[in-house]
């Protein structure tokens, strides 16, 4: 259509409604449901909470007897760095954690794959984890000392189980929601078993292989808490129990707050590891 | 190659789809398949190319594959099938890598296919940022990176606005004078049947049989230019089909 065309026609029109009318806009009713991001406000949510946290304590609002000042907290976290016990605390629960979570995964990944691909596995294997997944791990920490000793073992045991249960659901759920088409796609191509297993279900699955992590991730540190509180002399756990103990609650809010560090800290490297391996979907 | 089909009949669980068909798809021959929705023309590709096995009757290829052929039977997708963590040089890697060739060659005959579908620029994108139509010409790279004989397509274009499918169809008309390759094309759409198949097969509503085969004596480059013969052609496939088709639609259906 030509310019004068459009023109035309829109004269028409506007002449059209005149006629009839005056002529008001549609009103808006779209919009909303939809989520923008705001880098900013998490962390003023957290200073704010923090610092009306701090006036309260320093103006007698809250009691000290009740909830020390951040400030006393972050005085207990310098001691720890002074004494160069922070170290030693969060090394040995990273090591914990880490080889526990490692393995669990690692773990949890075959059984889900071997669940998710053979049908004997399935049959065996699904209610065998159903009928375990719900038991507490911390409720087994005295069969695991006696089985793999008050030290180093137990703790990372305990991870490990309670790791290895949502790794194994999340697994062979991701490998039973790979597309049907996909797969018959690569056995139409002739491609082998290991083939389509490596190239078409383990990345298909991946999405849910990662989530799982996130669920993962966090009852491991839960359940290092617990198992550090049993029998150890390092860890945030111990020192958390020993503060409490003592009735150190500056101390003890500096273990939280080590804790939810390490959180953060774990949250974050799993959404790395998700933009990168899953950087297809966007 | 020649593909034959001998007898096939097949039920799911205990409703008969498929009964006793039998038709040959000759060398270098486009045979297509229509039928009302729901009788079976799916399954009978499936099972045609060995991805299903039938409960009566066989599926029988005779002649020799041209050389170098690594997948003498192969299917192009309704969709598409792209794994969407691969670009479109990976995935036609994809159905290369098992075939042991040397990665330098294997180079060679990613760069030749996509070349032949113009794809070339592409080469490095991921499957979605392309669009339908880019998607299915991706499908047909891969299928051409195998040296098919024969084609296997299960409604190839139906995922496609009808503008793109008019420009595929044009694609598969050229590829097809190249190439000659012999095809069995399942489709819905009457338009693509006349305008692509040397023979027409049409079924009839489920359980699937074979009402009638059409056989259209035209080569396919004079087509578009002959429409008025198509048009005819395509009413009376349709006069053929439109009672099944009515019956068809009025059915209540427990199998996909």
């Amino acid at each position: 259509m030509s310019h004068e065309a459009a023109a035309e026609g829109r004269e028409r029109a506007e002449e059209d409604v005149a006629a009839r009318e005056a002529a008001r806009p549609v009103p808006f009713r779209g919009g909303g449901f939809t989520h923008r991001r705001l880098g900013p406000v998490a962390p003023i949510v957290f200073l704010a909470i923090i610092a009306l946290w701090e006036v309260g304590s320093r103006t007698g609002a809250i009691s000290p007897v009740a909830l020390p000042a951040p400030s006393e907290a972050l005085g207990a976290l310098a001691d720890l760095v002074a004494t160069g016990m922070l170290w030693k605390h969060v090394g040995a629960s990273l090591y914990r954690l880490s080889l526990g979570w490692a393995l669990g995964s690692l773990l949890g990944i075959s059984v889900g794959l071997m669940i998710g691909l053979f049908s004997l596995a399935r049959a065996g294997l699904l209610p065998l984890v159903s009928a375990l997944f719900p038991i507490p791990k911390i409720a087994l920490l005295p069969l695991f000392i006696i089985w793999f000793g008050i030290g180093e073992g137990s703790k990372v045991a305990t991870i490990l189980f309670g790791t290895f249960f949502p790794t194994v659901i999340a697994t062979y759920g991701g490998v039973d929601n790979v597309d049907r088409n996909l797969i018959r796609m690569g056995q139409s191509f002739g491609l082998s078993w290991l083939s389509i297993v490596r190239k078409i279900i383990i990345p298909g699955a991946m999405p849910a292989i990662l989530s799982g992590f996130r669920i993962s991730a966090s009852i491991a540190i839960v359940l290092l808490v617990a198992a550090e509180m049993i029998g150890a002399e390092t860890g945030i756990g111990a020192y958390i129990l020993m503060a409490g103990a003592l009735f150190a609650l500056d101390q003890l809010i500096a273990g939280v707050a080590l804790l939810s560090t390490l959180g953060l800290a774990i949250a974050w490297l799993i959404g790395r590891t998700e933009r990168a391996l899953l950087a297809w979907r966007a | 190659m020649q593909l034959i089909l001998r007898g096939i009949s097949h039920r799911y669980g205990g409703t008969n789809v498929l009964e006793d068909i039998s038709f040959a798809v000759g060398d270098g021959e486009i045979v297509c398949i229509v039928g009302p929705s729901g009788c079976g023309k799916s399954t009978l590709l499936r099972i045609a190319g060995g991805l299903e096995r039938p409960d009566a009757g066989e599926v029988l290829v005779a002649g020799t594959a041209p050389d170098g052929s690594l997948n003498p039977l192969t299917y192009i997708f309704q969709d598409f099938a792209l794994l969407p963590w691969r670009t479109v040089a990976g995935n036609v890697s994809l159905v290369l890598e098992d075939h042991g060739i040397e990665a330098k060659k294997r180079r060679a005959i990613i760069d030749d296919v996509l070349s032949r579908t113009n794809l070339s620029d592409f080469s490095h994108a991921l499957p979605r940022q392309l669009s339908g139509g880019m998607k299915q010409r991706v499908a047909i790279a891969r299928a051409l990176a195998v040296k098919p004989a024969i084609m296997l397509m299960d409604e190839p274009l139906s995922a496609l606005d009808s503008q793109t499918r008019e420009l595929l169809m044009d694609d598969l008309v050229a590829l097809w004078q190249r190439e000659r390759f012999s095809a069995c094309y399942v489709t819905h759409n009457l338009a693509e049947a006349v305008r692509l198949g040397r023979r027409i097969v049409v079924l009839s509503r489920r359980p699937g049989r074979i009402r009638e085969v059409v056989e259209i004596d035209m080569p396919l480059t004079e087509r578009p230019g002959r429409l008025v013969e198509l048009e005819k052609l395509q009413r009376r496939v349709w006069e053929i089909m439109r009672e099944e088709a009515r019956e068809a639609d009025r059915e209540i259906s427990d199998v996909t």
